[in-house]
């Protein structure tokens, strides 16, 4: 309080000078917080990597072991509905096989998310 | 207590209670549930009383919750995604009293039952499914016909996004679940080679020091998952929540 006070005293005789101290101050002040900020995120996703193996194992195999589950669980209902035992849970539990597949490699980034590959054909597309 | 590394995850009731042969009885789990439920709200209630410009701890780490879970929901579904924030940081809040009350000795761990943590995940599905088709009709079925697909492969591709769709709430519920069910037994596997080592005299209890350290090690462990769960639930809550609010990316 008291110094902000004492700066207010300090303008009134040469005005601009101090404005444009303090828009200098104020893009300094900009940076640091924006460096902090950098830093702060680079450290959160560096610790979201290592994030322990072992909760990376529970992840991935979960999102797996998900992906055939219900793959299974809809054949096997298409077969009690319609009949058509045992090609339902062939061919669902085959389709489980492969979302599973495809949910881990979403999880792990090996798969890029829709919109990235939409991004990606369209730069593809501008750039040459 | 018997030295089964199960038993704590029984169900007892405390008041059977059946209405129309169903059983509505109120078990140990309730309680842990209505426990959670009154820790989180007690804390929070008594955190933010109050109201200081200067925070003291508890209300700064209130606020941290608040400030956390908000950034974490705007980063992944925008500003648009902060009207699902009430519930967001409802489920975060819960899944996080749920997992620490599980940490105290005797305590009943609520998220350690799949029913508990895939009724949750059926909230947060239901949630996607219902208000994506509110604000964006039929547009919301986007979602599951990825753009640049050759005509011939899309039934097929296609069938694999339902798919994938579907398994989402089984493998959020599966695991929270899962995570809670073997850090729980793997304490209690170790906590009980100490006693059991204990009994057999002088070089059992020299022995019993290895498995004591190994639970001492777990307990920290169990305590980072249970905070590292909470937050996984969240963060896939909030990835969700943007499925529905931008089906067609």
């Amino acid at each position: 309080m008291n110094g902000s006070s004492q700066d207010d005293d300090g303008t009134d005789p040469l005005e601009g000078a101090s404005e444009s101290g303090l828009s200098k101050r104020r893009a300094q002040l900009d940076r640091k917080l924006k460096d902090l900020h950098v830093a702060e995120q680079a450290a959160v996703q560096k610790s979201h990597r290592s994030a322990t193996g072992y909760a990376q194992a529970v992840k991935i195999s979960s999102e797996f072991i998900a992906g055939v589950l219900v793959g299974a669980g809809i054949g096997w209902v298409a077969d009690e509905w319609l009949g058509t035992s045992p090609f339902g849970l062939i061919v669902f539990l085959l389709l489980g096989f492969a979302a599973g597949v495809l949910n881990v490699m979403r999880s792990a980034g090996l798969v890029t998310s829709q919109d990235e590959q939409i991004s990606k054909q369209k730069s593809r597309k501008d750039g040459p | 207590m018997s030295n089964d590394p199960i038993h704590q995850f029984q169900i007892q009731k405390i008041f059977p209670i059946e209405v129309g042969g169903m059983d509505f009885s109120f078990t140990n789990s309730s309680l842990f549930m209505g426990l959670t439920v009154a820790a989180a709200s007690a804390f929070l209630i008594f955190s933010t009383s109050g109201r200081g410009l200067v925070p003291t701890r508890m209300q700064s780490v209130a606020e941290m919750a608040y400030e956390f879970v908000a950034s974490m929901l705007r980063d992944a579904a925008g500003t648009d995604g902060m009207r699902f924030f009430p519930m967001v940081f409802s489920i975060f809040m819960f899944v996080l009293f749920g997992n620490l009350f599980g940490m105290f000795p005797y305590f009943f761990t609520i998220t350690s039952h799949i029913i508990v943590t895939f009724a949750l995940a059926m909230l947060v599905i239901l949630t996607v499914v219902i208000y994506g088709f509110m604000r964006n009709g039929m547009k919301f079925l986007k979602l599951f016909v990825p753009s640049g697909v050759p005509g011939a492969l899309i039934p097929l591709v296609t069938a694999i996004e339902i798919i994938s769709f579907l398994s989402r709430p089984i493998s959020l519920s599966v695991r929270l679940f899962a995570n809670m069910l073997a850090g729980h037994i793997t304490l209690k596997v170790f906590s009980g080679f100490v006693v059991s080592l204990g009994a057999l005299g002088a070089a059992g209890v020299a022995g019993a020091v290895l498995p004591l350290g190994m639970t001492v090690a777990l307990t920290a462990l169990e305590f980072l998952v249970a905070f590292l769960q909470a937050y996984v639930f969240t963060v896939l809550t909030c990835m969700y929540l943007n499925d529905a609010l931008h089906p067609s990316h």
